[in-house]
C-alpha cells in the first residue's frame, strides 16, 4: 500500500497524537518501536531512542525538545498518516506541553507496569483532558518481572473512567503490543477538522535551533495551506518571513509541496533564533492573512532566577557566548550581567523551572566545557515599601532597604504522588515548608496523591532532594503556579567583618530567618581559612544582626623548619602559598578561597575542608 | 620515605659550574655540609634523607667515609676549573641522619680531608649533630682532638610519653651526661627540642624547656613538630591513631619557650634557634640563612655557590654509583637569576633577628610594611631604621610577613 502524499491528505486519513508518560516509563522506546514498525526507519539505521536528539535527553532520559514524525499506517486496507507529537515530559515545560498536546486530538497515555502513574503524568493527563484529548490508556513494560498490569490497570480506570480491560499492555522493548496499539490510534483519534478554504493558520508548537538550517518551526496546519517560496507572517509580532522549505519528518526531513489542514510537518525561514518563531504563535499567509490567530498563546514566564558564575574568572567572556547559543535554541532563557562581590563577573538568569536551570547549566557545562556555580534559586517578589511603592525583586540585592508594607510571593500547587507510607514525611517536609494541605487522594491501595499549596521560594531551595531522600526516591512531585500570597518576607545579609557578601543574601520567612543565619554562619565558619585577625560572620536582617559566628584569629602560619640547605623546596613552598593567595577574593581584608563560596552555596562543606 | 627532590635541570654529569659563580666569591663565606645519611631506627616524624640497614640496597655505611672524601676531591676541582677563589671552610657541619652512626675516627677522617682540600679557617666551627645515645666520653674527645669544637644533641624532650611517640630511644637521663662529657672535651654544645608532639601537654613542653635550661647549654633550638606528607606520622595521623598537632597549642608552646630562654639569658636569632650570645649561634646555619657558599657532601646533600644551588642523588647506593663512575653526584640544579635571589634573601633573611634591610622590597612591598606595623607583626623602631624585624606575634605569622613582603 502506498503512503498518503503530503501536502494532499484528506484530513479524514490523518491522526495526530501524542505520548504523555513520566520520565523513564519509556516513551522513547516506544516511539522508537513506531517508528520500526511503520517502517520510517530501518532497522540498521535504528538508534535506540531516535527523537530524543540531544545527549542530555538521551542519558536523562527526559525529552526536552519536542518533535513530530509521520508515519503510514494501514488498517482495514486503509492507508492512514499517523503524527506523532513528541511532548516535553516535565512541568517546567508545561506551556510547551498545552501547545503539543493542543496540536493532537488524542494522547496514548503510557505508564510503567511497575511503577504506576506518577505526579507529572497526572498533571499533563489533566492538560490533556482540559483540551479534549481522546486518551488511550497503556501500560507499558509488561515483559518486567516486577510488572503489575492488573493493579495499575485497575488504577488507570479509576482515573480515566471506562474497564481495567481497556487498557492496552504493551513493551516497547520487545514490541508485544504495539501494532495493536497503532490500530487503537486510528480506531479512536479524531481526525483533524479545518476549513481548508479559509485563509492559513497553523499553530507553532515547537521550535528548533539547528547549527545548519536555522530556526526549524513545527507547526499544525489548523486552516487554509501553506506552500514552499510564499511569504510567513507571524501573527504575535506580524514580522514576516519567506517560506524557504516546508515539509514533514519522517522522521528526517523532507520537503513537500505544502502542508494541508490537519497536517504537521516543519517550516525553514532562515531565522536564526527561536525567539522570531514562538511557540504558540499562529503562522499565515503575509500576503492573504488571517484575521483572527489560533487561541492560547502566551509569552514564557520566568518562574525561577539564579545567578550564573563562571568558576575561573577568566571564563566569563565564553559563558556569555555559551548563554548567547543557547538562547538561539531555548526561547524561556533570559539573562543579564550581574556582578557579585563573592563571585566576581556573572549573569543572572531566568528559568521556567528547577529543572529549566539544571538543564541549562547541564548543558553549558557540557556542551560549552564550562565550570559553573550556581547561586541559590530566587523567585519573583513584589515588594511594596511603606511609601506604596511596589518593587519586582528577582534577585535578594534588589530588595528595597527600608520599611516595608508587604510582600508578596508565588505560589504553587503541588502534587506528590508517594506509597501510603511516606505521607507523614512529606506532610512534615511540606508544613515545614509553610505549605497547607489541599487534599489527599487515594490511587488504587497503597499510593497517595498529596495535594500542597505551597510558596514557590520554598520548592526551589533543596525542596525535591529532601522529598527524595525522605521517601527512598518514591516520590514524584509535581507543581503548577497558584497565583500569589502575602507573606511575612525578610532579607537575610550575610556579614563578613562588617561587609555584606552579595551571593549569601536571601528573601526567607521572618520565622526562618534565624535558621538560616545560622546555618549560613555556622557554614561560612568552616569554611572560610583563619586569618591573622578574629573574623566575625554576622546574619542581619537590616541593622539588626540575628546570628553570628567568630573565626578565631590565626596564631601560627610558620614553617619553623628551615635549616639543612634545601632553599629551593622552602622557596617552591612561597610560591604555592602566593599561588593559593592569588586565588583568594577580598571581602574587606577577610581572604576567602572562592572553593568556600562555591561549597558555602553548595552545602557541600565537607569536601571543601579536604581541599584546605 | 625522604621527601622528594625538586624539580629543575639536571647537573652536568662532570658536575662543572658555570663561570658566573665565580664573581663576589671573595665576600662570601665558604662552609661545608657533611651528609651522613644512616640511621639505626626511622623516627615516625622524620622526613630526612636517612636509612636503616635494611633500606640500604647494598650500599654499605663501612664505604661511605671514602665515597665523601671523593665528592671532596671532585669539590675541590669542579671549584677550581670554575676559578673559584680558594677560601678556606669557615664552618664544617655534619648533620644527618645520625652522624655519630659513624666511628669518631671516620668523622675526623673526614675533617681532615675537608683541611686537606680547603683547608680550614682560624676559628673555624666544626659541628657535629648527635644521638645522645650514640656517643660517650671517649667518642666526644676524640672528636674534640680532631678539631670538632660544637655538638648538637638532638634531645627533642625530657618527657618519656613525648620521646616515646617521637620513636625516639634515648633515655632522657643521657642528656645531662653526654652534656656533661661534651663540656668537659672542651665542645659547645646545642640542644634541639621538638615542641607539639601529639599528646604533649603544656606542661610536658615546660618540663623539656627547663631541663634543657638545666643544662646551661650553649646555644637550643626549638622546632615545631611539622607532620611531613610520607612519613608514618603523616599515617597514623590520617587513619586517626594519632591526633594532629594543634597550630593553637604549638603557638603558645613557641611563646612559652620564647618568655622562658629569654629569661634564661637566651635571645633569639632565627625563629626557631637561641643562643647565649653571639658567639654561640650557629654559624654555620646562619650562612645558609645569609646566602653564603657552602658545598653539601653526601646523598641527598644540597650545594649552593654563587646563585647556582644543586643536590645530590638522594640514595645512597645512587650516590656511590656515580662517584665510582667518576661522575657528579649531582642529580639537579637551579640557577637564580637576580630576582629569585632577591626572593629568596627575603625569605631567608626575614627569619633572622639581624632582619631584612627595607632597600630590598619592591615598592609595591614596601606599601604593605605600614600595615604589618599595624599589625605589629614587625617591629616600629626597626623599621624606621631601614630594617623589617619580626615581633613575637611576626614571628609566629612569619609566612604571611613573607608574602606580604613579597607581594607583587
Amino acid at each position: 500500500m502506498t503512503a498518503l502524499e503530503p501536502a494532499s491528505t484528506d484530513p479524514e486519513f490523518i491522526r495526530n497524537f501524542c505520548i504523555i508518560a513520566h520520565i523513564d516509563h519509556g516513551k522513547s522506546t516506544l516511539a522508537d518501536r513506531m517508528l520500526q514498525m511503520t517502517g520510517v526507519v530501518e532497522e540498521r539505521a535504528m538508534r535506540a531512542q531516535y527523537l530524543d536528539r540531544m545527549d542530555i535527553e538521551r542519558e536523562r532520559g527526559i525529552t526536552i525538545k519536542s518533535q513530530a514524525v509521520r508515519m503510514p499506517w494501514a488498517v482495514d486496507g486503509q492507508a492512514y498518516a499517523l503524527n506523532m507529537i513528541d511532548t516535553p515530559g516535565h512541568v517546567d515545560f508545561s506551556y510547551e506541553v498545552s501547545r503539543s498536546l493542543a496540536a493532537c486530538e488524542g494522547a496514548i497515555l503510557l505508564v510503567d507496569a511497575a511503577q504506576g502513574i506518577e505526579a507529572q503524568t497526572l498533571a499533563n493527563l489533566y492538560l490533556a483532558l482540559e483540551n479534549d484529548l481522546e486518551i488511550i490508556p497503556v501500560l507499558n513494560k509488561i515483559d518486567l518481572p516486577a510488572a503489575d498490569p492488573e493493579k495499575y490497570a485497575k488504577e488507570l480506570a479509576g482515573l480515566i473512567g471506562g474497564s481495567p480491560d481497556d487498557v492496552l499492555r504493551v513493551s516497547g522493548k520487545t514490541g508485544v503490543g504495539v501494532e495493536e496499539l497503532l490500530d487503537r490510534v486510528v480506531q479512536r483519534v479524531p481526525n483533524p477538522v479545518g476549513d481548508a478554504d479559509a485563509p492559513a493558520r497553523a499553530m507553532i508548537f515547537d521550535s528548533v535551533y539547528d547549527s545548519y538550517r536555522g530556526v526549524v518551526t513545527y507547526v499544525r496546519m489548523v486552516d487554509g495551506q501553506l506552500t514552499p517560496r510564499e511569504r510567513l507572517q507571524m501573527m504575535s509580532t506580524r514580522a514576516t518571513h519567506e517560506l524557504l522549505e516546508i515539509g514533514v519528518s519522517s522522521p528526517e526531513p523532507i520537503p513537500t509541496k505544502g502542508l494541508g489542514v490537519g497536517e504537521v510537518g516543519y517550516l525553514i525561514t532562515g531565522v536564526k533564533d527561536v525567539r522570531q518563531s514562538k511557540v504558540g504563535d499562529t503562522v499565515t499567509n503575509a500576503v492573504k492573512p488571517a484575521s483572527e490567530p489560533l487561541p492560547g498563546y502566551t509569552d514564557p514566564k520566568p518562574m525561577v532566577f539564579s545567578g550564573l558564575y563562571p568558576i575561573d574568572g577568566s571564563d566569563y567572556p565564553d559563558l556569555r557566548e555559551a548563554l548567547d547559543k543557547l538562547k538561539l535554541s531555548d526561547a524561556a532563557l533570559n539573562y543579564e550581567p550581574e556582578t557579585s562581590v563573592a563571585l566576581g563577573f556573572g549573569f543572572r538568569c531566568g528559568f521556567l523551572g528547577l529543572l529549566h536551570l539544571e538543564i541549562v547549566t547541564e548543558r553549558l557545562r557540557r556542551e560549552f566545557d564550562l565550570d559553573i556555580i550556581t547561586t541559590a534559586p530566587s523567585v519573583v517578589y513584589e515588594v511594596t515599601t511603606e511609601d506604596r511603592n511596589t518593587v519586582t525583586v528577582t534577585n535578594p540585592s534588589e530588595f528595597p532597604a527600608g520599611k516595608i508594607h508587604s510582600v508578596t510571593e508565588p505560589m504553587v500547587r503541588a502534587a506528590i504522588l508517594a506509597p501510603k507510607d511516606y505521607v507523614g514525611v512529606i506532610m512534615e517536609l511540606c508544613q515545614g515548608r509553610r505549605g497547607s494541605l489541599l487534599g489527599m487522594d487515594y490511587l488504587g491501595e497503597d499510593r497517595v496523591e498529596i495535594k500542597y499549596s505551597i510558596p514557590l521560594g520554598e520548592i526551589v531551595f533543596d525542596f525535591f532532594d529532601q522529598l527524595k531522600s525522605k521517601t527512598a526516591g518514591y516520590a514524584s512531585l509535581d507543581y503548577e503556579p497558584m497565583g500569589e500570597q502575602e507573606a511575612d518576607l525578610v532579607k537575610v545579609d550575610i556579614l563578613l567583618q562588617g561587609e555584606q557578601v552579595d551571593a549569601f543574601s536571601a528573601i526567607v520567612h521572618r520565622d526562618k530567618a534565624y535558621n538560616y543565619g545560622v546555618m549560613m554562619t555556622g557554614r561560612l565558619r568552616e569554611l572560610i581559612p583563619r586569618q591573622q585577625f578574629e573574623v566575625p560572620i554576622q546574619a542581619a536582617i537590616g541593622a539588626r544582626v540575628i546570628a553570628r559566628e567568630n573565626i578565631r584569629a590565626i596564631r601560627k602560619d610558620v614553617l619553623a623548619k628551615c635549616y639543612g640547605g634545601d632553599i629551593t623546596r622552602k622557596r617552591k613552598l612561597l610560591e604555592k602559598q602566593k599561588e593559593g593567595k592569588k586565588r583568594m577574593k577580598m571581602v574587606g581584608r577577610v581572604e576567602v578561597p572562592q572553593e568556600a563560596f562555591i561549597a558555602a552555596l553548595s552545602g557541600d562543606t565537607e569536601k571543601a575542608k579536604d581541599k584546605k | 620515605m625522604p621527601s622528594a627532590l625538586p624539580l629543575a635541570d639536571p647537573a652536568p654529569r662532570d658536575g662543572a659550574l658555570p663561570a658566573s659563580v665565580a664573581a663576589g666569591a671573595e665576600q662570601r663565606d665558604f662552609g661545608v655540609y657533611v651528609h651522613v645519611p644512616f640511621c639505626r631506627v626511622r623516627c615516625g616524624y622524620c622526613d630526612f634523607n636517612t636509612y636503616t640497614a635494611e633500606e640500604l640496597r647494598g650500599a654499605r655505611r663501612e664505604d661511605y667515609a671514602s665515597q665523601a672524601v671523593g665528592e671532596l676531591a671532585l669539590a675541590s676541582r669542579v671549584l677550581h676549573e670554575a676559578r673559584v677563589q680558594r677560601r678556606p671552610a669557615s664552618t664544617v657541619f655534619f648533620g644527618g641522619g645520625t652522624p655519630t652512626m659513624l666511628p669518631a675516627a671516620q668523622l675526623a677522617g673526614l675533617l681532615k680531608a675537608v683541611d686537606e682540600r680547603f683547608g680550614l679557617a682560624p676559628g673555624a666551627e666544626v659541628t657535629t649533630e648527635a644521638n645522645p645515645d650514640s656517643v660517650d666520653e671517649r667518642y666526644l674527645h676524640e672528636l674534640r682532638d680532631a678539631g670538632f669544637t660544637r655538638v648538637s644533641f638532638g634531645m627533642q624532650s625530657a618527657v618519656p610519653h613525648v620521646l616515646a611517640t617521637l620513636d625516639r630511644t634515648h633515655d632522657p637521663a643521657r642528656i645531662p651526661e653526654v652534656v656533661a662529657a661534651a663540656r668537659a672535651a672542651g665542645l659547645q654544645v646545642s640542644l634541639d627540642l621538638i615542641y607539639g608532639t601529639p599528646g604533649e601537654s603544656i606542661d610536658d613542653w615546660k618540663r623539656s624547656l627547663d631541663a634543657a635550661i638545666e643544662q646551661a647549654p650553649d646555644h637550643i633550638s626549638a622546632y615545631a613538630l611539622i607532620v611531613e606528607d610520607g612519613t608514618r606520622l603523616a599515617r597514623q595521623i590520617r587513619r586517626g591513631e594519632v591526633a594532629s598537632p594543634s597550630d593553637d597549642l604549638q603557638a603558645e608552646m613557641y611563646e612559652l619557650a620564647d618568655t622562658a630562654l629569654a629569661a634564661a639569658g637566651y635571645a633569639w636569632y632565627e625563629l626557631s634557634n637561641w643562643s647565649r650570645d653571639e658567639s654561640s649561634r650557629s654559624r654555620h646555619n646562619l650562612s645558609y640563612w645569609r646566602g653564603q657558599d657552602w658545598w653539601g657532601i653526601g646523598p641527598g646533600a644540597h650545594s649552593h655557590v654563587g646563585g647556582v644551588r644543586w643536590w645530590n642523588a638522594k640514595h645512597p647506593a645512587a650516590y656511590a654509583q656515580r662517584l665510582a663512575a667518576g661522575e657528579s653526584p649531582a642529580v639537579g640544579r637551579e640557577t637564580l637569576d637576580d630576582e629569585t635571589r632577591r626572593v629568596e634573601e627575603v625569605l631567608l633573611r626575614s627569619r633572622l633577628r639581624e632582619g631584612v634591610p627595607s632597600a630590598m622590597l619592591t615598592a609595591a612591598a614596601r606599601t604593605s610594611v605600614a600595615s604589618l606595623i599595624a599589625d605589629e607583626l614587625i617591629d616600629a623602631r626597626a623599621a624606621f631604621q631601614g630594617s623589617i624585624v619580626l615581633t613575637l606575634r611576626g614571628r609566629l605569622l612569619a609566612d604571611a610577613v613573607v608574602r606580604a613582603l613579597l607581594s607583587d
